[in-house]
């Protein structure tokens, strides 16, 4: 079959969907819409639709991004615009079913908004939506709007149109393509795409070989995830675009093990690529053949760097190599090998679809078209976005995010997971592209996105992220082994309050001996969480140093859990779940917290009513002496 | 462990060494842990060194040495988790199961580990038991989200 054949046939089989004049309800059931219920919801719907004896096919997609109102649930009736619900528990959706199918009644006080064209009065569009409206979504084009488990849909949107274009043209033609349009890599450290593939077309070896990194190793990170989720032909028509502009007849696509559902997903589309004749020998007729193949990642952070995914996909443990040679000239099994990022080749689809310059029509001067972020942390709207390079932090967090979860001030973004930096709330108005990241001292990274506020210790986020390099360092180079190693203990240290003031200056001096000695990207870039903290957050280190004090009333060793006794109305409640029964008192007695006993585990302030909020947390001053009321507890237990 | 389930495995993979990873991981799925003289077998069938397997086995994070519990109880400990009080909902599995991360309780019922990232941060902080994600956890959730587990999780 020719794709013109194909696309008729898709169409058709697409269309009759839509226009059935069956009712259409739709779930988000990605791995985040599962985590907070889909499947209960997925149930009570089948149950109320049953019960009434209504017929409407159910069908479930990816993520579109709105995480922070999952579970979603979309209706649309025959006629009318497709209605999106948000928070949805299994009873407002067996409620909204009778109301809006029985009833005509369609909530508006349930209903987030409309997708897509008409409206429904009292109900607002979605594109007016604080966070869908600034967003332009090219790489999530599809996201949350089509079954990933059925190819017409995405070949009656537009999919494969751009490898078609790109067949019908030189190789050479297709790099110079991808190289006006600016796209540069997404997987963190920003090459631009075009060279890299030209590097590899030119270089002497064959067979030459295409991978898609989908170890997305940053931990707070989901955009690959949920792009491989949503639409995984978006990846794979880039990369048989890819395989057509180097000459690869072969390819991988290493996904950490940690996503079954994105695996599932490639799976599916894989398997209905082969029935269509898309991918495998002479591509729609094209001469172009082209075979992939899915390795599941073993759990490595390091991995994700580009020659430890090789040498991973070699079957060997996940160690880097000294670059050059570069993947490009020398790559798997030693032959020329282009790696990209997931999003990267959702992209390269994108561009050969519309055109080089529709996308560089996007984004800043030297950081085209848009970018995705998972925007994650303390941050009212958490969720999957994707935005033209170029906008501000300000923007993204406060516009979009809509601000902190507790309303309390912001104080820093950290960018690019654990090779990434802490940017102050001072840094807000930076624009977000390569150059002004890196220039601040973080990077852009992959996409990762974490809100602090004032309740987040900046000196033990940097602890956390030593701890996790530290551990997933590999060990082949020395700086990174050991270095990492004494640079969590002095963080430890600190945190614990047994920091010096000559700890900072050490501190600072081993990151910038780890930095530059270490072999690869994990060991240069795994300072720069401790070296930006240093930089914005001075006096958070200090406190902990000079004071023993943690500002954010986090780090364990320096706080206390303090009953106040003018607050406690003596309700036992948190008496009963301490675990380790550190707290007495009785009924009308005053509760008291037996310091020598008390692990900190915070249930006690977890516990206590609201309305109370007798519970709170002392550092860098003394338990309050002892009232009365407390004495006579003391006196008794 | 039953020869021929392994030797399925085994047949059912070429004999390159790029399929070390992927074999280990069967084996793994199949038995929850690598058992020693499975990798003694691997490392003939695949012409490889026991040294590399044994290598293989220990530098990736998911390969366990020793066997697991019947369920897998994961809690997330990424940034996005870890900012939003992952290592309170961590304490609690602790206590709940009375094992730190990384044991199996004597029963053999569970095992506790701790896990990078599983993608779902916008619902922070996420705990996996099996198959099934759990997020906007709280330290009191855990318990009813690990009798959840006996009742066969959260079901299709
Ligand atoms: C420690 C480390 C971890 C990395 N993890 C990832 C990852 O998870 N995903 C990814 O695409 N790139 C990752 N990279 C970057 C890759 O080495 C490589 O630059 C990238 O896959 C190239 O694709 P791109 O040009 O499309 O960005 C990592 C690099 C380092 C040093
Ligand atoms: S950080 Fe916990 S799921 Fe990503």
């Amino acid at each position: 079959m020719t794709f013109a054949e194909i696309k008729q046939r898709s169409l058709s089989r697409w269309e009759t969907k839509q226009r059935t004049d069956k009712v259409r309800i739709i779930v988000g059931a990605g791995t985040c819409g599962q985590a907070a219920g889909a499947r209960a919801v997925l149930r009570a719907i089948q149950a109320s639709l049953a019960k009434h004896n209504l017929d409407a096919s159910i069908t479930q997609v990816g993520c579109i991004g709105l995480c922070y109102a999952e579970p979603l649930m979309d209706v649309v009736k025959p006629g009318q615009p497709r209605l999106c619900y948000g928070n949805v528990t299994p009873e407002n959706a067996a409620q909204i079913i009778e109301d809006y199918l029985l009833r005509d009644n369609p909530r508006p006080d349930l209903a987030l908004g409309t997708l897509g064209e008409g409206n429904i009065p009292g109900i607002p569009s979605l594109k007016d939506h604080p966070v869908l409206g600034p967003q332009v979504r090219i790489a999530l084009r599809n996201c949350g709007n089509l079954d990933p488990r059925d190819i017409d849909g995405y070949i009656a949107n537009g999919a494969y149109s751009g490898l078609v274009r790109a067949l019908s043209m030189k190789p050479e033609a297709v790099i110079a393509e991808i190289k006006e349009s600016g796209l540069r890599g997404r997987g963190g450290a920003g090459f631009p795409t075009g060279l890299k593939w030209e590097a590899c077309r030119n270089a002497p070896g064959q067979p030459k070989y295409l991978v898609c990194n989908a170890d997305e190793g940053d931990p707070g990170a989901f955009m690959n995830r949920a792009l491989l989720e949503g639409d995984p032909h978006a990846v794979l028509e880039g990369m048989l675009i890819g395989a057509h502009a180097v000459g690869a007849r072969e390819g991988y696509i290493y996904v950490r093990a940690e996503y079954p559902l994105a695996i599932e997903h490639l799976n599916t589309a894989l398997a209905q690529m082969h029935d269509y004749g898309l991918v495998g020998d002479n591509i729609v007729g094209s001469g172009l053949s082209f075979h992939l193949k899915i390795k599941e990642g073993a759990g490595a952070f390091v991995c994700g760097e580009e020659t430890a995914l090789l040498a991973s996909i070699e079957g060997k443990p996940g160690i880097p190599r000294v670059r050059p040679p570069f993947p490009a000239q020398a790559g798997l099994w030693g032959k020329p090998t282009v790696i990209n990022n997931v999003e990267t080749w959702g992209h390269v689809s994108a561009i050969m679809q519309k055109g080089a310059s529709w996308f560089g029509g996007y984004g800043a001067r030297t950081s085209k078209g848009t970018k995705t972020f998972s925007l994650v942390g303390k941050v009212a709207r958490t969720g999957l976005i994707e935005v033209p390079m170029g906008m501000t932090l300000r923007q993204i967090v406060y516009d979009i995010g809509g601000g902190t979860s507790s309303g309390k001030p912001l104080k820093a973004v950290q960018t690019g997971g654990p090779s990434g930096g802490c940017l102050p709330a001072s840094l807000l108005d930076l624009s977000v592209d390569y150059d002004s990241l890196a220039q601040a001292g973080a990077i852009m990274g992959s996409g990762g996105m974490i809100v602090a506020d004032e309740d987040t210790c900046m000196v033990d986020l940097a602890r956390y992220f030593l701890t996790f390099t530290q551990s997933e360092s590999c060990g082949k180079c020395v700086p990174c082994r050991l270095g990492t190693r004494q640079m969590l203990m002095i963080l430890e240290d600190i945190t614990a309050g047994r920091g010096t003031p000559e700890s900072m200056e050490l501190l600072a001096e081993l990151a910038e001996s780890v930095k530059a000695g270490s072999l690869c990207g994990l060991g240069q870039t795994t300072p720069n969480p401790v070296l930006t903290t240093l930089r914005y957050f001075r006096d958070e280190y200090e406190a902990h140093i000079r004071e023993k004090r943690c500002p954010a009333l986090v780090c364990k060793d320096l706080i206390q859990y303090y009953i106040q006794p003018e607050k406690c109305r003596a309700c036992m409640i948190c008496l009963r779940n301490c675990p380790v029964e550190a707290i007495s008192g009785g009924k009308r007695q005053v509760h008291v917290i037996d310091q020598s006993r008390c692990t900190k585990c915070g249930t006690c302030m977890d516990v206590c009513p609201e309305k109370f909020s007798a519970v709170t947390k002392l550092s860098g001053q003394p338990i309050p002496a002892a009232t009365p009321a407390e004495r006579s507890v003391w006196q008794l237990g | 462990m039953s020869d021929t389930a392994l030797r399925e495995i085994l047949d059912s993979h070429g004999s390159e060494s790029g399929s070390l990873v992927p074999v280990l991981q069967e084996i793994q799925g199949k038995y929850g842990y690598l058992p020693a003289e499975a990798m003694i077998e691997v490392a003939k069938r695949l012409r490889v060194d026991e040294a590399t397997v044994y290598s293989v086995a220990t530098f990736y994070a998911q390969f366990k040495l020793v066997p697991t519990g019947k369920h897998q109880v994961k809690v997330c400990c990424g940034t996005a988790c870890h900012v939003r009080g992952g290592s309170k909902i961590l304490d609690a599995a602790e206590r709940e199961l009375g094992i730190g991360a990384g044991a199996t309780t004597e029963d053999r019922e569970y095992s506790l580990d701790r896990v990078a990232c599983f993608g779902s941060c916008a619902l922070a902080p996420v705990v996996v038991v099996d198959k099934d994600v759990y997020g906007r956890m709280t330290p009191s959730r855990v318990k009813s989200v690990l009798d959840d587990s006996v009742r066969g999780g959260q079901q299709e």
